[in-house]
């Protein structure tokens, strides 16, 4: 029995339904919520590195280079607003952060 | 029979599982990060087997040197309540794990049917040529030079967008310490440090008295 593109794509799929459930179970937790958030990108990037491998097409790769940038930027940005938010209300609790009245 | 590749395809796959879950579920966050950091790595480990080493590296580099250190140093420079961030934990997890399993029974469906592919069907063999061994990093090299360049200048864009972002986000002046400007003092002109006052010259001539040479004497 050989690896197959299903593998590949099914290790995928169950790593992005662990981040879900993990977004639903810590809700009100920030820093894991942008942890579920760097698996479901992981998640992401498998597939595309999979698909990428079996067609034999470099694109897919250059995707993830970017995908990989992308995400970089975006947990840095994540991370200072969150470290802005504990210092003006000392909770990173989401329940806690309406003063938007969103 | 499963070969080698399977195996470790299998091993990896189910510490990389299992640490997500981890992740997800573990109480304090600063072993959550050490566990991403750890699905990091197996998620590596996986690239390494799909012949994809440029981006297993840089997965290594970027994410488990830099994303990971960095959410490390905000886990641990936060003093987070945990208490009051997991109530709620336990109430949720049913329709969480229906959702979960859900997305997983259908993806792994349509998925497992539909992209049974065999082992490399695109490594065609060129007959008659000694196949040499092209390094995935030189190929992805000429693809991202040439025909993803202005993709390329702007991903650099964003990353020093995120580092000014980041820098302009966290940085604060404080008020209570008493310490240099180098900008202003760069900036100051000489007439800021002496202020030349022009005064008028004529002032009423007053004729001084001489001292009486008791009060000196006096005094010495």
């Amino acid at each position: 029995m050989t690896l197959t593109l299903g593998h590949f794509l099914s290790l995928g799929a169950m790593l992005f339904a662990l981040s879900v459930i993990g977004i639903y179970l810590n809700r009100k937790n920030l820093i894991v919520l942008l942890m579920a958030i760097e698996l479901m990108l992981l998640a992401v990037n498998t597939n595309f590195v999979a698909f990428s491998h079996y067609l034999g097409d470099l694109n897919g790769q250059i995707f993830v280079f970017f995908i990989l940038t992308v995400a970089a930027a975006e947990s840095a940005i994540g991370l200072a607003i969150l470290v802005v938010l504990f210092r003006n209300r000392s909770t990173i609790n989401v329940d806690e952060l309406n003063s938007l009245k969103g | 029979m499963m070969d080698v590749k399977t195996g470790l395809f299998y091993v990896f796959s189910a510490v990389l599982l299992g640490s997500a879950f981890r992740v997800i579920t573990t109480r304090n966050p600063v072993h959550a990060v050490l566990f991403l950091v750890l699905a990091f790595f197996q998620a590596s480990m996986i690239w390494m087997l799909l012949k994809v080493e440029f981006l297993a590296l840089s997965l290594v580099l970027v994410y488990v040197g830099a994303v990971m250190v960095l959410f490390l140093f905000v886990v641990m420079m936060l003093d987070v309540k945990q208490d009051s961030l997991r109530e709620g934990f336990w109430k949720h997890f049913p329709l969480a794990a229906v959702v979960g399993v859900l997305i997983i029974l259908e993806m792994s469906a349509v998925l497992m049917g539909g992209f049974r592919v065999s082992e490399e069907p695109a490594a065609v063999p060129v007959v008659g040529q000694v196949v040499t061994e092209v390094s995935n990093t030189r190929e992805l090299g000429k693809l991202l030079y040439t025909q993803y360049l202005y993709p390329l200048e702007v991903a650099a864009a964003i990353l020093l967008l995120a580092m000014i972002a980041a820098i302009a986000l966290t940085l604060r002046q404080r008020k209570d310490v008493k310490a240099l400007d180098p900008g202003e003092q760069v900036r100051v002109k000489s007439a800021d440090r002496m202020k030349v006052v022009k005064m008028s010259a004529t002032q009423p001539y007053q004729a001084i008295e001489p001292v009486e040479p008791t009060s000196k004497e006096n005094q010495a």
